[in-house]
């Protein structure tokens, strides 16, 4: 082998990085269909990347890094079945993967026509999983999160998250969950389950649940690939609404955070920063997604942040159109947090008086009790109205209950300012 | 993340394996071991003496105590230990169940912790 130079096993070095941040989830989603187990498949995906530092570096970087890795781990991946097969664990299907994964190299469809990475969140968020194990399986599998990651995001312990996806592989594997998009016949209701976790996902990276960022640009951005894979897949009413709603939020994320990390409400927004291209993107398709009679949550959701987004200063503001648009909201969506953002509205058209009224009854009901964005909302509209003690206390109940730090520095510096 | 991966046997299923099937299993956790060590995965590995040589240590109102055998009574015995590094809690599941300990025993799989406690 000749001599490598320092500098061309580092560019090797920091292509694997490159390919691993670029591929990685694709070759895995691959590497599911080729061999029909997610534990093998992520096996032969860590045994690819480890022929890869290896070898990239003497033998230069493949054009196709890519096709590259899914060959490697399909060859490791057999490696793996043959010795586990010689220490007797079959599971009884490993012929069925032998056969999957054993063909012509030449005949294994590698760059498969759709999206792998579709047809693996179809299996993720496949019926036969209860809803929080769809989420955390596409999380995990599809978006490339680490347990430890989503279970803190999801305010479960680790332990109870890394069973939740234990089971949810045994369980597809027990059924014998095709690995595939689902036909016409069972799409629609089987789409309404993937744009649930895909809503779900972004919403984690839009306003993160807990930790030190506000926004996690990298969830915001998977979301946002997979809603656009769903739209091209499938132009669904609800589909191409969940698009818009997350372009049209995803449009003022640079505004939301300030140099400092700190969180910039709305108003204080510089509309300037807004991307106006997402924009222009989402607003057109909230205009499509509202053509189905009646239109659904997603649609209505996305025509609220539309009606901010149409908006050139936060004065100028249609809040009749609003509180109008959260009334149809909640007839769809008849939830507390649909009802909490109808007060917030309520406060803008008519006031902190009416809107404190709803507050209270939505926290009376209990379903908000632990919820910091209710007893934060509470917070303002009792300081609007110059109750500045029970502002401070609604402001208190709001920090024992927040867990993302940017958010606990707004709430601290509002209650700091109380008189 | 480094995990620690507890092995612990449970004497009357281990003891229960035909003598080839065992150095078959312990083949295999070598071949499993030498794998992971070779691609950095696997830090450190050892494995332990029966539960009979061990002594345990207490001390009470300044009274040093020793007694025999290991501190709890269980049916199963920690056997010996792997250090594993791995992506996430789940990566480090799937490393403990490829290893055949947990068919005669089971493997607790601890995350070490990377900061002092809060």
């Amino acid at each position: 082998m000749p001599a490598l130079s320092p500098a061309a096993v580092a560019a090797a070095r920091a292509a694997v990085e490159s390919a691993w941040r670029e591929h990685s989830r694709h070759a895995l989603a691959t590497l599911v269909r080729l061999l029909g187990d997610f534990d093998l498949a992520e096996e032969a995906l860590h045994d690819a990347f480890r022929a890869a530092l290896e070898q990239w570096p003497a033998q230069g970087v493949p054009g196709n890094p890519y096709s590259w890795l899914v060959s490697a781990g399909r060859f490791k991946a057999i490696d793996q079945i043959r010795r586990r097969r010689r220490y007797d664990l079959d599971d009884g299907r490993i012929a069925e993967r032998v056969a999957a994964a054993d063909g012509d190299p030449a005949e294994v469809e590698i760059d498969a026509v759709g999206d792998d990475r579709l047809r693996l969140v179809f299996t993720c968020c496949h019926p036969v999983l209860a809803p929080e194990a769809r989420v955390a399986l596409t999380l995990r599998e599809v978006c490339g999160l680490a347990t430890e990651e989503i279970a803190r995001a999801f305010l479960v312990p680790v332990p109870t998250l890394a069973q939740r996806i234990v089971r949810a592989k045994a369980k597809l594997r027990q059924a014998r969950v095709g690995y595939q998009v689902p036909g016409r016949a069972e799409l629609p209701a089987r789409l309404a389950s993937v744009l649930q976790v895909v809503y779900l996902v972004f919403n984690e990276g839009h306003s993160a649940s807990a930790g030190a960022q506000a926004v996690r640009h990298d969830l915001v951005e998977e979301a946002i690939r997979l809603g656009r894979l769903l739209v091209a897949l499938l132009p669904e009413p609800e589909a191409v609404g969940l698009l818009a709603l997350m372009l049209l939020h995803a449009s003022r994320r640079h505004a939301r955070t300030g140099a400092d990390g700190a969180l910039v409400l709305l108003p204080d927004q510089d509309r300037g920063r807004w991307d106006r291209a997402l924009i222009d993107e989402g607003l057109a398709l909230v205009r499509l997604a509202l053509r189905a009679r009646p239109p659904g949550s997603y649609a209505l959701q996305a025509a609220i942040a539309a009606v901010h987004a149409e908006a050139a200063t936060a004065a100028a503001t249609d809040w009749p159109q609003i509180v109008a648009l959260y009334d149809l909201l909640l007839r769809v969506d008849p939830s507390p947090v649909v009802a909490l953002n109808r007060a917030v509205a309520i406060a803008e058209r008519d006031g902190p008086a009416p809107a404190l009224a709803l507050v209270d009854a939505l926290l009376a009901e209990g379903a908000l009790a632990g919820y910091h964005l209710a007893h934060a909302t509470r917070a303002e509209l009792l300081r609007r109205l110059g109750r500045t003690d029970e502002a401070r206390h609604a402001y208190q109940r709001a920090l024992g209950l927040v867990r993302q730090l940017p958010e606990r520095a707004f709430l601290s510096e509002r209650l700091a300012a109380l008189p | 993340m480094k995990y620690l991966l507890l092995i612990y046997n449970d004497a009357a299923l281990l003891d229960a394996l035909p003598r080839e099937e065992f150095e078959h299993r312990l083949a295999h956790c070598y071949e499993r071991a030498g794998e992971l060590m070779a691609d950095g995965r696997l830090l450190g590995s050892e494995r332990l003496e029966k539960p009979e040589t061990a002594a345990t240590v207490r001390i009470r109102d300044d009274e040093l105590a020793v007694t025999d055998g290991p501190f709890a009574e269980t049916k199963e015995y920690l056997a010996g230990f792997n250090v594993v590094e791995a992506r996430d809690m789940n990566e480090a599941i799937r490393l403990a169940a490829g290893f055949p300990w947990a068919r005669t025993g089971s493997v607790e799989v601890r995350p070490i912790a990377q900061s002092l406690p809060d």
